[in-house]
């Protein structure tokens, strides 16, 4: 009893600093991980409050399918990068390629 | 008539064909146009950097959405906590909303046939919400086709970004990865076996139908990953996806339709429910699983395609 209760707050802990890194991070890629770590934590906390089912769901289409969604945009639109700048990149793109 | 139909629903139909383009510069080759494109974006960033006018009024509306948005997020917060607060505590009865919950643990294996209530509660008592969860992601699945397709017309048609980014994509191709091909190797069978796993056994035990079908749609993001596309669009091509969503999406409607239809009027449900806990029980549960995993399955590695290359099946 006393494990599992310890060992909830440490994830719930752990949950509400990913929710807030999330947000504060300027770096997209970084965000998108803190994203997928977000869901991994959730799925064991979903298992801890007795509920597989969502816990399977969460596992496969929050740390998973959705993330490589968010992966793809950002090759797409080319920011796995950006963020840190918050000015334009001016023509800089070309010089990527 | 029926090929006009046909060539618009490929997209290979230009219904502005006559129809010309004031601000299009025929003539300027690609290497003209990005350094066109450069130019302006370089006078824009001087304008934007130089000018007071601009520089004041985007202080502004930075100020203005900075306040917005902070007092938006805190009024967002407090809504939140309230109704967090006046919920019933975890695991306590509440008579308000115990009834339903009550009735559903009590008579669900009996009623439905499914050992795992949670399946019993989606596909038997709430299936209509299913249902529409169902078409929402087919919705979205024909949405992101509309928006990201590339049809042949767009490659051909001298859209700068579109053409570097196809060279892009197969310029990074991972698929000749020795390491990606192996780990594909090992894991994809194991996750395509999990996969059917969760969904035949989602009357028995936790998954079912959505988490099932999301599985396997990962398995087959990766296997495309490993192997290229060219490997995948041997089987699973548009027209196959189109097909396999309506023959699901149908089925699921026509079955639960007759079974709500039936079981309103007072008649007779002659589905079998089976022993509790065998492969074959619960009636139309496991059915209608395959079907909304199917859904699932399909809509997870269309999104993938149309992300990563604008097409499905490489048409």
């Amino acid at each position: 009893m006393g494990m599992t209760v310890v060992f909830r707050t440490i994830l719930l802990v752990l949950l509400i600093i990913c929710a807030i890194a999330v947000n504060l991070t300027r770096n997209l890629l970084q965000a998108v991980i803190i994203f997928m770590s977000y869901s991994s934590i959730m799925c064991i906390l979903w298992i801890l409050m007795e509920s597989p089912d969502l816990a399977i769901t969460e596992a496969a289409v929050g740390a998973g399918v959705s993330g490589i969604l968010f992966l793809m945009t950002l090759k797409k639109i080319r920011a796995e990068d950006a963020g840190e700048t918050p000015e334009p990149r001016n023509g800089q793109e070309e010089k990527d390629l | 008539m029926k090929e006009w139909i046909r060539k618009w629903l490929n997209g290979d139909l230009d219904l502005l064909e006559n129809v010309t383009d004031a601000a299009e510069v025929p003539d300027s080759t690609r290497e003209e146009l990005k350094e066109q494109k450069k130019e302006f974006r370089q006078r824009l960033y001087e304008k934007t950097n130089t000018d007071a006018a601009i520089q004041a009024e985007r202080k502004s509306f930075y100020a203005i959405y900075r306040g917005i948005a902070v007092i938006s997020c805190v009024v967002l917060i407090g809504v939140l906590l309230f109704t967090v607060a006046n919920m019933p505590r975890y695991g306590v009865e509440n008579p308000r909303t115990v009834e339903v919950v009550k009735r559903y643990v009590e008579k669900g294996l009996q009623e439905t046939g499914a050992v795992n209530i949670v399946a019993g509660m989606i596909l038997d008592y709430r299936a209509f919400d299913t249902l529409g969860e169902s078409h929402v992601l087919f919705t979205a699945l024909v949405c992101v086709m509309i928006l990201l397709r590339l049809d042949k017309k767009t490659i051909r048609g001298g859209h700068l970004d579109d053409y570097y980014l196809v060279k892009q994509d197969t310029y990074f191709d991972v698929s000749k990865d020795s390491i990606i091909r192996l780990v594909g190797t090992v894991l994809v069978p194991c996750i395509i076996l999990f996969g059917f796993y969760v969904l035949l056994n989602g009357q028995n035990g936790p998954g079912g139908g959505f988490s099932g079908g999301a599985i396997m749609g990962a398995a087959l993001i990766m296997f495309s990953t490993a192997f290229g596309f060219d490997t995948v669009d041997r089987v699973f091509t548009r027209k196959m996806l189109m097909i396999t969503s309506f023959v699901s999406l149908a089925f699921y409607s026509f079955a639960k339709g007759y079974v709500f239809f039936t079981g309103a009027n007072g008649l007779e449900n002659h589905i079998p429910k089976g022993t509790p806990g065998a492969i074959l029980s619960g009636g139309l549960i496991l059915p209608l699983d395959i079907a909304v995993g199917l859904v699932v399955a399909c809509t997870m590695f269309g999104f993938y395609s149309l992300f990563k290359r604008g097409s499905i099946g490489g048409d």
